[in-house]
């Protein structure tokens, strides 16, 4: 089967692939690109685990083609940190206790990030509704809203 | 404390870094060369006879490598049950083989009949597809109490499909203490079947070195040595020094990775058949299919009391449903971990429990965070609210009235608690939830047209499992306790194999704390090393909220006997007696003097052995300990849940959630508020959302995202919780566990709510999940009346 060049950025990076036509933008960042963070929690867009950033829109990547990312941006969890400087997101999820057993950590992050680039200062109730895509089953969510609000008001001080 | 991160302190999780960065590396990240992909057959059907598998199309399927059915595993056994329950008549239970591939008959959709392995996991499912299996249908076999009547049969060997029929308690006691009650309160209710849905799906890669003759198996598993121990012993007859298991970064278990399962063994066995890796990952809607369940129960007790509330006796009959197979402890489940709690907080004289065991065609049941103990907290305090609504009395009044104060107790239910202060953390809940100002709070509700409920639920746990002689004489084939081996590396480092499993709890940084407060050193200089059983000695891995009371105090008897050893080196070092010794804030000093030598001295000594007593000591410092444990610990709590229902939608809003819990003595309280806030989640997700539902012919209804209603950010509060310590008596630590009391305490809490708001509506029990539907339709039928 004829593959596909597809051609993106990947967290600011330009990449080149050759693309299978059924694999999704989840499969070709875990299996093509070794960016193993992105997680596969349902591949029905229920979960949030895959969640990805495509021309800073907040997309499930299990939904997506790998083929349809061409010439777009792609952003991921492994883009937030600028090595060993976590993005604030990432300090305050770990200064509140964001994250038990930490598969649906990058889903969190990567949507939370989303929403504080359109909405820099969201009430408890607007980030619990954005949030509501995806599940966590370790935390209840409390700590996770936490990090985020609290994350927002640092953001806005910045 | 000695260094700012030692126990008490709330410092922040060492793992944590990987994680948010993208780093966790789970099974799913992992890749070995040459590897293959399996993709699993599984029946449609709930119960039928397996015909003619025609493999030809799916065998010309591009990228096939093999495929297996039940006839290439006959010299294989079974997925074996780790626990034997003998029931009330003497007789052991009915343990039906539990074939790797479904061999004759397929029992549950999703039983898998054949695996099918390619170069590419698309080109497994492809083939898969081509698969053609002539299912012939029987009868499935789906409520319990319909299973109990004959017909249909899941195992031959059990023709009324009883597993067991156990009980426990003295019944003539208990009828004794009914017959001259002035208040009986009953009860029935269903315990509704959970999904235990961990974030990451399961998932195994199996590989064999054919220059080793080693075959290894990465899994996601909160308990690699027992997969090991199950899976090479029982299984495949693998001997355990050819076998490595490991379970890497896994993402979440909630018990439901405890159990050996058929797809480690298939992909294990498999490897060496085809000589090369093969990796199965599960899909959700696999895992809904092939995870165990939870709970299950359908219940009917009865609450004997005198005229002033005190309990006189208690009569619990359930019906636990098994699924199709024995899972890995799920006979211990409804009886050992259930039965044993009915005394709950209260010093009812007389118990007695019954319990019947089911085989049905649905997927096998086993623990899931609390396994038992919330269903018996969930019967117990939904009698104490009922029965005090009753009886006119304040539900947590009647709570109070019935309170052990002394211990150690001896229940009439098997267990001693050794503590507790059940006063104290009713007390505080009380006053945290601002119960005394709840009437107003009501009051103002309803003028706003809602409805306010308040529930109470004072739940006890057992945790840590054990001894393993008392276990033992329970049907366990097990035992209990736990390992650790501390090694002191000769520059002061120190690296802690442990048999517990950290999926989520964060060992990595509790164990650390531990371990940096006994040595007096820094906590970066403390790794700990987990999940991998060519590294750690053989324990038993983490459920039942035992890894810091079992697995903990493994590690602290085996630091008592580094810090031993360094003491006779330093009494060499410092020309001393060892009796006038002191190991203080990481150093050994000699009793009133300024004479020391730091702990990192004493490890280069032991390692570098120049001057050192080598006729009297031998050199290095590492040493084991093997733990078990001489009772249960038995954490409690009194949780407080206040809602309101909005009746012209029927929908619940949790308006505050309270949680005081006595865990003992606690190493990090952010992580232990975590443990309780995921807790909560799960018991309210199972009181309000949650429900795995079957029709008639055994198919899951609730099998997707789309049907089973997880909770998410939007459903759940913020939760005001808070603590009381009567330290644990029998381990070092004090500390009692705290994993499952949140999944425990909640249920009840949010159901007493639910009624006490419904009260003037006449309705006095309703069953999970409380939905808006069945809220909405209860008050249709209850409106006229209360509009009278």
């Amino acid at each position: 089967m004829a593959k596909h060049h597809v051609s993106f950025t990947i967290n600011g990076d330009p990449t080149e692939i050759l693309c299978e036509t059924h694999a999704t933008l989840l499969d070709v960042l875990r299996d093509e690109l070794e960016l193993t963070g992105t997680k596969e929690g349902c591949s029905t867009g229920d979960c949030g685990a895959c969640s990805v950033t495509v021309d800073g829109r907040l997309v499930c990547s299990c939904l997506m083609l790998g083929v349809e990312a061409n010439g777009k941006a792609i952003g991921t969890v492994e883009g937030l940190a600028k090595g060993d400087k976590l993005h604030v997101l990432q300090e305050k999820f770990l200064e509140h206790h964001a994250l038990q057993c930490g598969i649906c950590t990058p889903g969190f992050l990567v949507a939370s990030k989303a929403l504080l680039e359109k909405n820099p200062d969201p009430t408890e109730t607007e980030v619990r509704y954005w949030l509501a895509g995806n599940l966590c089953r370790c935390t209840g969510y409390d700590k996770i809203v936490r990090a985020v609000m609290d994350a927002a008001t640092v953001m806005r001080g910045a | 404390m000695t260094t700012g991160t030692g126990i008490g302190a709330s410092i922040k999780r060492r793992e944590d870094f990987r994680f948010l960065k993208g780093l966790g590396r789970y099974t799913d990240d992992m890749t070995m060369p040459n590897m293959t992909y399996c993709v699993f057959v599984r029946s449609p059907v709930a119960h039928a006879k397996l015909g003619k598998i025609d493999l030809t199309a799916a065998s010309k399927s591009p990228g096939v490598v093999a495929i297996f059915t039940a006839t290439d595993l006959e010299a294989v056994g079974g997925v074996p049950c780790g626990w034997l329950v003998t029931d009330r008549h003497n007789k052991p239970m009915i343990e039906p083989k539990h074939p790797i591939l479904a061999a004759g008959k397929v029992r549950h959709v999703g039983d898998p009949a054949c695996a099918v392995i390619a170069e590419t996991y698309a080109q497994a499912r492809d083939a898969a597809e081509k698969v053609s299996i002539d299912y012939q249908e029987l009868a499935a076999v789906v409520d319990m109490k319909k299973a109990m009547l004959g017909g249909a049969a899941v195992h031959d060997e059990a023709p009324n499909n009883l597993c067991f029929d156990w009980e426990l308690g003295d019944k003539a006691a208990a009828d004794a203490a009914f017959a001259k009650a002035a208040h009986i309160c009953k009860i029935d209710l269903i315990n509704n079947r959970l999904v235990p849905n961990a974030m990451e799906p399961r998932a195994a890669i199996g590989a064999y070195d054919l220059a080793t003759e080693e075959h290894t198996l990465v899994t996601t598993s909160q308990n690699p040595h027992v997969i090991r121990l199950l899976m090479g012993a029982f299984v495949l007859g693998i001997p355990e020094h050819k076998l490595r298991v490991l379970s890497p970064d896994v993402g979440g278990g909630f018990g439901s990775k405890i159990f050996h399962y058929a797809e480690e063994a298939l992909v294990t066995w498999g490897a060496k058949k085809i000589g090369r890796p093969i990796k199965w990952v599960a899909e959700r809607s696999e895992s809904f299919l092939s995870d165990a369940h939870g709970r299950d129960h359908v219940t009917h007790a009865e609450m004997a009391f005198d005229k002033d509330g005190m309990a006189l006796g208690l009569k619990v009959d359930t019906l636990a449903n098994l699924g199709a197979y024995l899972s890995t402890f799920a006979p211990s489940v409804p009886t050992w971990l259930h039965g044993t709690l009915m005394a709950g907080q209260y010093m009812t004289p007389a118990i007695h429990v019954n319990v019947k065991a089911m085989f049905t065609n649905t997927v096998p049941v086993d623990a899931y965070r609390g396994a038992g103990r919330p269903e018996a907290t969930y019967v117990l305090e939904r009698l104490m609210s009922k029965a005090a609504a009753e009886m006119g009395m304040d539900q947590a009044e009647l709570r109070r009235r019935n309170f052990i104060r002394k211990f150690p107790y001896q229940t009439p239910v098997a267990v001693v608690y050794d503590t507790g202060d059940y006063d104290a953390h009713l007390d505080k809940a009380l006053a945290l939830a601002d119960y005394k100002g709840f009437e107003a709070r009501r009051a103002a509700a309803k003028a706003r047209g809602k409805l306010r409920g308040i529930g109470v639920s004072a739940y006890i746990e057992a945790c840590g499992i054990a001894p393993s002689s008392l276990v033992g004489a329970l049907g366990a084939r097990a035992g209990l306790y736990e390992a650790a081996t501390v090694r002191v590396n000769p520059t002061g480092s120190v690296a802690v194999m442990t048999g517990s499993h950290s999926h989520g709890q964060g060992h990595d940084t509790t164990f650390a704390q531990v371990v940096a407060d006994k040595l007096g050193i820094g906590i970066e200089m403390v790794d700990i090393v987990h999940g991998d059983t060519a590294k750690v000695p053989f324990g038993m891995g983490t459920y039942g909220s035992r890894s810091l009371a079992v697995g903990g105090t493994a590690i602290v008897e085996a630091l008592n006997k580094v810090i031993d050893k360094g003491r006779r080196i330093a009494a060499h070092l410092l020309e001393a007696s060892e009796a006038d010794i002191v190991f203080e804030n990481g150093a050994y000093q000699v009793k009133g003097t300024d004479r020391k030598k730091t702990f990192g001295e004493i490890a280069l000594t032991a390692y570098v052995p120049h001057k050192y007593p080598i006729d009297k000591i031998e050199p290095g410092l590492e040493e084991t300990a093997f733990y078990d444990p001489k009772n249960f610990t038995f954490p409690s709590g009194t949780y407080i849940c206040e809602i309101e229902i909005d009746p012209a939608t029927g929908e619940t809003q949790i308006i505050k959630f309270t949680a005081a819990d006595d865990f003992g003595n606690i190493v990090n309280p952010m992580i232990v508020e975590g443990q309780v806030h995921g807790g909560l989640a799960q018991g309210i997700g199972q009181a309000l959302l949650e429900n795995a539902v079957y029709d008639d012919n055994g198919q899951l209804k609730s099998g997707s995202y789309m049907d089973y209603c997880m909770p998410r950010a939007d459903d759940l509060p913020s939760f005001d919780i808070t603590t009381t310590n009567t330290p644990c008596t029998h381990n070092p630590l004090g500390v009692k566990g705290c994993g499952e009391a949140g999944a425990i305490g909640s249920p009840p809490a949010v159901i007493n709510a639910i009624c006490d708001a419904l009260r003037d509506y006449g309705v006095m029990h309703m069953d999970m999940p409380a939905t808006p539907e069945k809220i909405w339709r209860a008050l249709q039928v209850a409106m006229p009346k209360a509009a009278e």
